[in-house]
């Protein structure tokens, strides 16, 4: 049956959920209401009486200062329509679980709680209308279930969206004795996501064996060879053609990524672990590390953003905390592409509004960064309607270390035979599984709705806490994440140490019964880890997790048996060879064919108004301010921060990049930035991955970051590569990959920027009937790297009356894909392109002249030129600015536009006290840079060129412009 | 060791989702305290005591993910455990700070604005509807009787809550705040005038309270943030204004200076 209590508010003044409720239904759905008002419902499955549940009502559930609760009548009155949203069944409910703990610290009982909202909505609406505003607003239909009631019905019944699952555990035996057609029916109807040649090769291992896989064994295997997981295209052998040369590359990785770090690495010295873990580490200062990852969590976005962008940070949190033996998240950065939320064609099936994706995303960042207490310092949030068909969320993660403990190198795993496996966190669901093999897919019509999964951030924080009290006691030897593949993929990474492993599936906790046990292996239910620690440990690490409200199981022990074992009662459920399962994936082989293409060239004239062409590109959603998501992210909580995402005068200038101290008390800084611009890979993704690249140094150097220590992630998200009947022009699409490649290599070792980890996403693409929309090809330069006194950093902010202003680099014919180019509806052919050589030069300079306290303000010129560069240091400033680019150092660019708006790369505008002109300019000799003019008091922001006005306006038009397009 | 004897020790909570923990430790070390991390279940569990330390700091943070109410079920848990060590902390003298989802769990086990009255005021969703992470000016009330607050007259904190709406039961409650001088810091505009324009205030606060303290002034909460604006980095305009010192810290020295004098 049930129980149920119900909380509103006393007075409709409090209820700010309802009233946000209103405008959004308006907003997003055009929809005129008079009024919503909330009731929250906590569903009980416990047969609790009367006093009791008056005692939880009064005592927990509700506010004497705010709230009503009833656990009898029904608390909704006056209305018009009742929209009550549950959970579905299995889907994960935060607040339901906390629900049972406080129920349990105040009657001593178990009992598990379902939440459930209800929306009262009063107005002169349809009932049509009203499910509008059920699945179109309030619920997402994937995961949560909408209940319509007209006045005056109401409801008071609890709602218990339990799982029943009845299944008995059985292992079955997959026959892949059959033919071609057969071998990829199994592997579609499986969403296995093994290609032919993949198949076969299992096919023939299982011959040599003598007998078929399980499921489970055919599960695994998909899991780690998937796309996702093994990176096959990656690791393919590629052939690739450009003007009739050939070319074979044996890897992408080795070659051009590996390679780069390589390379570096026997120039600097501040690698300490590449690659080989969860996340890259670098020496921070004399005693500790400092780890970064960066992922995505795309596919899981489109379909659920809240849930999959939540995901996506809190996952990529647990991939820095598996990190070595562990280390302690810092900081969080986070980007997305999007389609413009304006977007106003038709959204194809499945798919979700930009703008609902947009806010869904939004919410579920600030959810998982503010709830596990890690700032989120910095990101970006990029648009292209061809976005619509993927959303990109890219969530990364720093932490920091103690290089070492108990006399043992932090960033080193020790597993030995005889270690205990335990899972720990949260508990085994059908969520998320084929997580993995679902995103190494384009999304179509049968896209799984378990790929989903919710995080759940106080479980992960309780675990989080735990692991790093467990680690700083001597009792972690290995630990790595749960993520894709779930156990299979946990187990069988950290099993490669000791050569083996045993589990004991039915020891492994779970939320509801009914899972199979190949479905326990690779459920990607979400906040678990997996821990290696040694035996006699064992007791005393149980009883931390119990103190600490953390389930923690051992599930089995590592071996050197060279092989991956799973039982269920007993009862064998896999015995896969180790070699086999990460060495028996055939190499793919592609091929890639490289064609310039040509567009249009615009021919239009000079604007006469160029300050009206300025406001407007200020306006561009990828250029404007993005301060009303931003300051609804958490990105000072540990007290570190130093540079923050907003400065100048008023708090609302755009940062360049993040500076925190990771160590209480000391003035070492670590600098955060990245650099990520698509517009360019219509062009030539060998320019566009330059610019990305150039774009976060610049980045790291405005700030005042060192070039000494600096490293990058490298995270390609691309629309699928491979040449199919889907996929007609992939050789194209391959050969903008290998392209891209090329550049990351040749641009990071100039540089001297080592690679130090990195994720692809090589599936981004929407297929459902005819239509087709794949992402333009995009890569997210994230770096990482120090400055040495935090005390010499610079923000971009215009600093004082007087200060001179400087243009630094060179400013060429260069707006094919840019800001500019394309307000005026055109692409270009002109893209950028970064002259690695002088630009280092340039950086140097620039840091020596920060680091001699020569600079006022330095800021980034990138989407929207100098333009745009200029008018944001004045009116983050709050100081007017005359300027006169006459003698701007310049190639050949004549129109007043042009100069204004031209994307040439590595540049940046900078001002300097006149005091300081003369050592400033000494620093900076050998380097192209202009003094163009100077901060003003006044309000006007003017610029001229050859003898006349070209823009004139105030600061307040400018800022206005710039903050407008994206503060709802 | 014996000086570590004669320093003032606090106890800093830690644990069900606290994440200010280790800003608000560092605080306390920079006034010049012995602080020290302590997990909640650990004095819970009888393996720390209360009694040990001159302060108790209840750090902000998420506990319990701000689900059903902010601080709402850590306030439960921690008084079901430890409401009578609680109220003989306060009796002893001792002081208490409670910061953002501190505040909210203080107030919401009735332990402000007085530990015998039973909750008597909360802090709801902000007007805004939002969580804001934003810089606030506050004015201290001249008449308060915070011994926190010594000589801090005007300061500048951030506030990062998507529940910092103090409200009152009734009128009543806000009169006795008022004739006990409990009321602490208001917030203002950039002239450190009182306001309740948003965002200045940046949740509707009623009397634009932005914190409290009981009559004794010893035990305080707020939901601005000190522990964030300890050195003069920590201010998001410290490259533009010669800022001296982080202001947040003098919150810190007071409690430490007053334990040292008045605790033993």
């Amino acid at each position: 049956m049930g129980k149920r209590i119900e909380v509103s508010y006393k007075d409709k003044d409090f209820d700010s959920l309802g009233s946000a409720t209103r405008e959004k239904i308006k907003e997003f759905l055009n929809i005129n209401v008079n009024e919503v008002r909330t009731v929250d419902a906590y569903n009980i499955d416990s047969n609790l009486s009367d006093k009791e549940l008056k005692k939880l009502g009064k005592e927990v559930f509700s506010d004497p200062i705010i709230h009503d609760f009833s656990v009898k009548e029904p608390l909704a009155k006056d209305f018009d329509f009742l929209i009550e949203v549950e959970f579905r069944p299995g889907v994960t409910d935060n607040v339901g679980r906390t629900s049972s703990e406080a129920i349990k610290d105040l009657l001593k009982k178990d009992c598990v709680v379902f939440t459930s909202k209800q929306f009262l909505i009063k107005g002169k609406i349809t009932r049509k209308d009203a499910e509008k505003i059920a699945t179109g607003l309030l619920a997402n239909d994937l995961i949560e279930k909408t209940t319509i009631l007209e006045k005056p019905k109401t409801q008071m019944q609890a709602i218990l969206p339990i799982v029943r699952g009845e299944a008995k555990p059985v292992v079955n035996t997959i026959n892949l004795n059959v033919s071609d057609k057969e071998l990829m029916e199994i592997s579609k109807q499986g969403v296995l996501a093994l290609n032919l040649e993949e198949m076969k090769a299992i096919q023939e291992h299982f011959k040599k064996l003598g007998r078929n896989p399980t499921d489970a064994e055919l599960e695994v295997l998909a899991q780690t060879w998937s796309e996702h997981c093994k990176h096959k295209i990656f690791n393919a052998t590629i052939t690739y053609e450009e003007q009739g040369r050939k070319e074979v590359i044996h890897s992408l990785f080795n070659k051009f990524i590996k390679g780069t770090t390589d390379t570096v690495g026997q120039k600097v010295d501040f690698l300490v672990s590449v690659f080989k873990d969860n996340a890259g580490v670098i020496r921070f200062d004399k005693e500790n590390n400092l780890v970064f990852k960066v992922e995505t969590h795309n596919s899981p976005s489109a379909l659920d953003p809240y849930g999959g962008a939540l995901t996506g940070i809190v996952g990529v949190n647990r991939d820095t905390l598996g990190t070595g033996i562990s280390s302690r998240p810092i900081f969080n950065t986070d980007v997305f592409c999007f389609a413009r939320p304006d977007y106003d064609k038709p959204v194809p099936k499945r798919l979700m509004h930009p703008k609902r994706i947009f806010e869904g995303v939004r919410k579920g960042v600030e959810h998982g960064g503010n709830k596990s207490g890690i700032p989120t310092v910095n990101g970006s949030i990029v648009f292209d309607d061809r976005f619509l068909g993927k959303p990109l969320v890219y969530c990364g993660t720093g932490g920091v270390m103690p290089k070492v403990l108990f006399g043992k190198d932090t960033s080193e795993k020790t597993i030995e035979p005889g270690d205990i496996v335990i899972m720990t966190g949260g508990r085994v669901g059908k969520d998320g599984i084929h997580g993995a093999t679902f995103s190494s897919e384009e999304l179509h019509e049968g896209s799984p709705a378990t790929a989903v999964q919710i995080g759940d951030p106080i479980t992960q924080k309780k675990m989080l806490d735990f692991i790093l009290e467990a680690r700083d006691n001597g009792w972690i030897k290995s630990i790595t994440d749960n993520g894709a593949g779930g156990l299979s993929s946990s187990v069988g990474e950290m099993c490669e140490e000791s050569g083996g492993a045993n589990l004991y599936l039915e020891k492994v906790p779970l939320k509801y019964s009914g899972l199979q046990p190949w479905e326990i292996i690779i459920s990607e239910a979400q906040e678990r880890m997996t821990i290696g620690i040694a035996k006699e440990n064992l007791d005393k690490f149980m009883d931390l997790a119990k103190r600490r409200g953390v389930e923690a199981t051992a599930v089995g022990k590592f071996t050197d048996s060279g092989r991956f074992v799973a039982a269920y009662k007993g009862e064998k459920v896999m015995e896969l060879d180790l070699d086999f399962l990460y060495d028996g994936v055939p190499i793919m082989k592609l091929d890639a064919k490289w064609k310039q293409k040509e567009f249009e060239e615009p021919n239009f004239e000079v604007p006469k108004d160029l300050s009206k062409e300025l406001l407007k590109i200020l306006a561009r959603p990828n250029v404007c301010s993005k301060e009303w998501t931003v300051r609804q992210y958490d990105h000072e909580v540990q007290g570190a921060s130093v540079v923050k995402p907003f400065v100048g005068e008023k708090n609302d200038g755009p940062s360049d990049a993040a500076i925190i101290r990771p160590i209480y008390g000391s003035d070492e800084g670590c600098v955060v930035a990245h650099g990520i611009v698509p517009r360019y890979s219509d062009i030539d993704t060998y320019h566009m991955t330059a610019a990305a690249i150039d774009e976060a140094v610049r980045n790291h150097v405005a700030v005042g970051g060192d070039l000494d220590i600096l490293a990058a992630l490298d995270n390609f998200c691309w629309c699928d590569p491979i040449k199919s009947e889907k996929t007609p022009d992939g050789e194209y699409k391959l050969a903008q990959l290998v392209r891209a490649n090329k550049a990351l290599y040749n641009y990071c070792t100039a540089y001297n920027m080592p690679l130090i980890s990195g994720k692809d996403s090589m599936k981004n693409d929407y297929m459902i009937g005819d239509t087709k929309i794949s992402i333009p090809p995009t890569i997210l330069i994230s770096t990482i790297g120090k400055i040495d006194d935090v005390k010499k950093a610079v923000t971009m902010d215009a600093k004082k009356k007087g200060d001179l202003v400087y243009v630094l680099g060179t400013t060429k014919k260069e707006l094919g894909g840019s800001e500019y180019f394309a307000q005026k509806g055109f692409i270009g052919n002109s893209v950028p392109k970064v002259d690695a050589k002088s630009a280092y030069k340039l950086y140097q300079a620039l840091n020596q002249a920060i680091r001699k306290k020569l600079v006022s303000s330095a800021h980034d010129c990138s989407d929207g030129g100098l333009g745009v560069a200029l008018a944001e240091t004045a009116f983050s400033g709050g100081l007017g600015m005359e300027l006169d680019l006459t003698g701007v150092d310049n190639e050949n660019v004549s129109r007043d536009d042009y100069l204004l708006f031209s994307e040439t790369q590595s540049r940046f505008v900078v001002t300097v006290s006149p005091n300081k002109k003369k050592s400033f300019e000494n620093t900076l000799e050998g380097n192209p840079f202009s003094l163009i003019g100077k901060v003003t008091g006044s309000n006007e922001f003017v610029i001229k060129n050859n003898g006349k006005e070209i823009v004139k306006t105030t600061l307040g038009a400018l800022k206005n412009s710039w903050k407008r397009t994206l503060q709802w | 060791m014996e000086e570590d004897i004669a320093m003032v020790k606090v106890c800093v909570l830690t644990g069900f989702g606290i994440n200010c923990d280790y800003e608000t430790e560092h605080a306390f070390k920079l006034a010049g305290a012995k602080a020290q991390k302590v997990h909640l279940q650990d004095v819970i569990d009888g393996i720390k005591n209360l009694s040990d330390y001159q302060i108790l700091a209840f750090p902000g943070g998420f506990s319990f993910g701000d689900d059903i109410a902010s601080g709402k079920v850590m306030a439960n848990k921690f008084k079901t455990a430890l409401w009578d060590d609680m109220k003989q902390f306060v009796e002893d003298g001792k002081l208490v700070i409670g910061i953002c989802n501190g505040f909210q769990i203080m107030v919401k086990m009735g332990l402000l604005p007085d530990i015998e009255e039973g909750q008597t005021t909360t802090l709801s969703i902000n007007d805004s509807g939002k969580f804001e992470d934003r810089w606030v000016y506050l004015k201290k009330d001249a008449k308060t009787k915070c011994v926190w607050t010594q000589a801090v007259d005007k300061i500048y904190l951030p506030i990062r809550h998507g529940e910092g709406k103090f409200i009152v039961k009734d009128k009543n409650v806000l009169g006795r705040l008022e004739l006990n001088k409990q009321i602490v810091f208001r917030y203002t505009d950039e002239k450190y005038e009182p306001t309740s324009e948003y965002p200045q205030n940046p949740n509707g606060s009623i009397d634009n309270i932005a914190g409290i303290c009981d009559k004794t002034g010893r035990v305080f909460g707020l939901m601005p943030h000190p522990e964030a604006f300890v050195t003069p980095q920590n201010h998001p305009r410290w490259t533009r204004e010669n800022i001296e010192k982080g202001d947040g810290l003098k919150i810190f020295i007071n409690a430490v200076n007053y334990a040292k004098k008045n605790l033993k």
